[in-house]
């Protein structure tokens, strides 16, 4: 036990040395930005009306210092540093003057749900599917649904995110063309607005479904195949060990482990995958948020956003790593 | 090598398949260079014809003959994922076996960066730099950023592999018969890891492709030349589905899904070609 | 004395087709014998002789590019009579463990590394011993203690415990359901020369106490000199000679095992080892007449054009040697 907190503490300082040095990159990226944050917020609030020169001068000073760009870089930095640590990455561009981190929130759980419903179902369903494939390599609807898969599988998210939604959303309308839920509905624990979210959620999770399941799917057929002709595996059948606790205990509970750093590897990927998937169905998560905070040059929502999802994603590995010693008995943890 | 060719087209129906498919859109590709127009000239013909004799593509709302756009696509988009695929190849050759072999400091320093760029979402990060560089992002810009990000999965195979060669006995063997260790590298050992290069190098430029069809789709990406992204991207601009100009969605994808199967199917058959237990198998299948 | 095992004129060959060339491997070539009540039979051959191939059949773990081309092959248990390949798998599949059982060769591997033993246990031997999970676990920790093993280890994976100690988990696990027959695959091979030793004699106890046969297969005469009552001799797919322990080693019959006898060392024998000329002959394309005639010092022009046949030559024994009255003079002579 004490050596499993040991391990999860080194592997926390991993987590903070990855977070760190992904947002520490993020913010000189953004900012070797051409825009410049004060000015683009003048231009946005005085648009469409005349004001008074001075008025213009004295928002001027209070944005410089609202965003801090009066300083040296690395001040900046430091600065930057230490509001980030408690949640504040300046307030917004696009939606002035709320806060970035604000507009992040609000969008968070919607992708964390996607991410989270495909990312378990996908994994769960292709190991489950892909071991009985690779066990039984002659069954027919098994190969079927393997080549099936194969074929979908390379299909960039956004072909087949569009695919399904031209298929069923226009030509067969039978789903939502796209947002989180029923526009005019009031969030709220409500089991109209529930269903309307489910409703709403079936074809962007359908679509990451489909390109997901196939990762797991063609990996694991390929893992069992090899797994059954390990020495343990033969010795089991030879004792007559009944299969479907051979296929789970043996085969499967074996290849979890690969499939697990599989599923840490991949995560960054599927991440990308569902914020593309997001922008097609106008899903309300960090991917539409991006978007259009790129698309309306908001810097510091730009810079929220990318922060987050290196975040996100990097706390989605670390999650996965703390698994792996309950998993396999064999890795020591130091 | 021939016979290996001949061998896997006769026996491994994946291969086949993928090599006809790839083929068949590379020598599409090709055709641009014969091609009659300029791809970034706009409403040269009437728009909106659709596909027949004279046109087989059909015309779309900016006035472009589509046969002759998706010969542009196919080849910068091809281009684009063979550039990223050789640079990144590089790149996760020389990480992977400078940390397989130097080992100690060196190895764990390499592997803490490598550990950040496989946990980095690509996505996210891409947009950020459109969203700096704009239209300085030209397309060599971001093939060579797409490189950059994408060697860490394979650096990392590339340095397993490496580890098991060194403790192999012949590589002790080259040792103490004085055989210097950079020609151990070259002449015993990358023989064994090109083949994975070259079958990762075509899982590459199907995630490189990927991405850049997931930019352009956006318009994060130079607008103004024809991929498979940026055709989506201009038929989207235009409404295409909703104006009913079907063919103008219709055959980027049937393009980019012939391409993206075709690599993918050569990368799992080359990938099992490698592989000995698994070509045991299908032997054993009595295939 | 009634037979556990009757082999009678079995062929099994691996019929592969790969790339369009298609490949027969002979691994198990016209082969008849007989396994005994209560008795260890060794199956002594070089690796690729086909000792492998013929125990896979024995315990029916055959996979398709392996099959019985031609012959028969019966089990009787006592209260059950089977024939492995002509019956339902799942028949065979409900004799398992309970009648006949296989200790595996490579003892760290066959083991499911993330398991615990206990649960292997469960796995393996609850269901053929037909007794209930709270009986069930007494009996086994019994069972361990006549193989000098813990109680603890049903607690712990694999890989915590040592390569002589898997090897006795696995005869355990093969041994705790009281088997009328137990194969035996080079269960020693991988161990260290007192833990060998340690692990023979134990199987040997545990063998006279159950009153089960032993099929052990190693390529270590000085193990068969050790444990067993009977050998087989098997040379490129076929038997060779086959006879009682004792005298086979005494006065071998066949050059074959003549030169497997003399290879080991003695105490105090200075004499040179001679090794054997050439390679095991592939079984793919296997040499005409007598298929150890390209390397047999004796051999004449008949060997090669003629097999012989495997003959009974009294005393329990039977040899496949056109030269069988004669090999020892015959072979110091070609010294």
């Amino acid at each position: 036990m004490i050596n499993y907190l040991l391990f999860a503490a080194k592997r926390f300082l991993q987590l903070v040395a990855v977070v760190f040095s992904g947002v520490s990159v993020a913010f000189f990226v953004s900012h070797l930005s051409p825009i410049d944050p004060v000015e683009a917020a003048i231009r946005r609030s005085t648009r469409n009306s005349n004001v008074n020169p001075e008025a213009v001068e004295k928002m001027r000073e209070t944005l410089t210092a609202l965003y801090g760009v009066d300083v040296p870089m690395w001040q900046q930095f430091t600065n930057f540093w230490s509001k980030v640590v408690v949640g504040d990455f300046g307030p917004s561009l696009l939606s002035f003057p709320t806060p970035t981190m604000d507009l992040v929130l609000r969008a968070l759980p919607w992708t964390v749900g996607l991410l989270l419903v495909t990312v378990l179902g996908t994994w769960c369903i292709g190991n489950f599917l892909g071991a009985f494939a690779g066990y039984f390599q002659n069954n027919k609807y098994l190969k079927a649904f393997g080549i099936v898969t194969m074929s979908i599988q390379p299909i960039p998210y956004y072909i087949v995110a569009f695919l399904t939604l031209i298929l069923l959303a226009f030509i067969w309308p039978i789903l939502p063309l796209g947002g989180g839920y029923a526009i005019g509905l009031v969030q709220e624990w409500s089991w109209v607005f529930v269903l309307s979210v489910m409703k709403h959620a079936i074809l962007p999770i359908l679509s990451l479904i489909l390109v997901g399941l196939g990762l797991w799917f063609l990996g694991m057929r390929a893992l069992v195949s090899n797994i059954i002709s390990e020495d343990y595996v033969v010795f089991a059948e030879l004792a007559g060990v009944s299969k479907p606790k051979i296929v789970i205990s043996y085969v499967m509970r074996n290849a979890l482990v690969p499939q697990l750093t599989a599923l840490a590897m991949a995560i960054g990927g599927i991440f990308s995958g569902t914020i593309i998937t997001e922008q097609v169905f106008s899903y309300p998560g960090l991917g539409s948020l991006l978007v259009r905070a790129v698309n309306s040059g908001d810097y510091t929502l730009v810079l929220a956003v990318s922060s987050v999802a290196v975040a996100a994603v990097a706390v989605a590995i670390f999650i996965v790593d703390l698994l792996h010693p309950l998993l396999d008995p064999r890795i020591k943890v130091e | 090598m021939f016979k290996v060719f001949s061998d896997l087209m006769r026996y491994n129906i994946e291969f086949a398949i993928g090599f006809f498919l790839f083929l068949f859109v590379f020598i599409f590709g090709a055709l641009s260079f014969f091609s009659p127009v300029d791809p970034t000239q706009i409403y040269m013909l009437v728009p909106d014809i659709k596909p027949n004799a004279q046109y087989w593509f059909g015309t779309n709302s900016r006035g472009q003959d589509l046969f002759w756009q998706m010969t542009f696509a196919v080849r910068n988009s091809l281009l684009f994922g063979f550039t990223v695929a050789m640079m990144s190849r590089v790149l996760s050759l020389v990480i992977g076996l400078v940390s397989g072999y130097a080992g100690g400091w060196a190895d764990r320093i390499l592997m803490f960066v490598n550990d950040i760029f496989v946990s980095i979402p690509v996505f996210p990060i891409l947009v950020l730099f459109f969203f700096v560089l704009r239209d300085d992002l030209t397309t060599l810009n971001l093939a060579i950023l797409v490189a950059l990000l994408g060697w860490a999965f394979d650096a990392r195979l590339i340095r397993s592999m490496m580890l098991s060669l060194k403790h192999r006995e012949f590589t002790q063997h080259a040792i103490f018969s004085g055989m210097p260790m950079h020609k151990i590298v070259l002449k015993e050992h990358l023989p064994y890891i090109m083949p994975i290069v070259f079958s990762t190098a075509l899982a590459n430029m199907i995630w490189s492709i990927g991405i850049e069809v997931t930019l352009a789709v956006l318009g994060f990406a130079n607008i103004s030349i024809p991929t498979f992204g940026t055709m989506l991207y201009w038929a989207n601009n235009h409404s295409a589905m909703i104006a009913g100009i079907w063919w103008w969605i219709l055959i980027p994808v049937v393009f980019i899904a012939m391409t993206f199967l075709g690599l993918y199917l050569l990368s799992v058959s080359l990938n099992e070609y490698i592989d000995p237990r698994q070509r045991l198998r299908r032997m054993g299948g009595g295939s | 004395m009634s037979d556990v095992l009757t082999v009678n004129k079995l062929k099994a060959y691996y019929i592969m087709n790969y790339f369009g060339t298609k490949r027969e491997v002979r691994a198990v070539d016209n082969v008849s014998l007989t396994i005994r009540k209560n008795e260890i039979y060794g199956i002594a051959g070089e690796s690729s002789s086909g000792k492998t191939s013929l125990i896979k059949v024995f315990a029916a773990a055959m996979r398709p590019p392996f099959e019985i081309v031609d012959g028969d092959i019966k089990f009787d248990f006592g209260d059950v009579k089977i024939d492995p390949y002509a019956e339902d798998k799942s028949k065979v599949d409900a004799l398992r463990w309970s009648h006949f059982s296989y200790i595996m060769q490579g003892s760290m591997s066959v083991l499911n590394p993330v398991r615990k033993i206990g649960k292997t246990f469960e796995d393996f031997a609850l269901k053929p011993m037909g007794v209930s999970k709270a009986e069930f676990i007494p009996l086994v920790i019994e069972h361990l203690k006549k193989l000098k093993l813990s109680p603890d280890i049903l607690n712990s994976y694999p890989h915590e415990l040592s390569g002589g100690m898997c090897q006795r988990v696995t005869i355990a696990l093969a041994t705790v359901c009281r088997p009328k027959f137990i194969i035996a695959d080079e269960p020693t091979t991988a161990l260290d020369v007192v833990v060998q030793k340690e692990v023979l004699s134990m199987i040997r106890g545990i063998q006279q106490e159950m009153g089960s046969s032993v099929v052990f297969v190693t390529h270590d005469m000085s193990v068969h000199a050790n444990i067993t009552d009977r050998i087989g001799i098997f040379y490129a797919g076929r038997l060779v000679e086959e006879g009682p322990t004792k005298l086979m080693f005494e006065q071998p019959k066949h050059p074959y095992t003549y030169h497997l006898v003399s290879s080991i060392p003695r105490i105090g024998d200075t004499q040179r080892r001679t090794s054997l000329e050439g390679k095991p002959p592939s079984l793919a394309t296997p040499p005409n007449g007598c298929r150890f005639h390209p390397r047999c010092p004796i051999a004449t022009d008949k060997c090669s054009q003629e097999n012989p046949e495997l003959v009974d030559v009294g005393e329990g024994r039977r040899v496949a040697c056109f030269h069988s009255d004669k090999v020892k003079p015959l072979l110091e002579a070609a010294q």
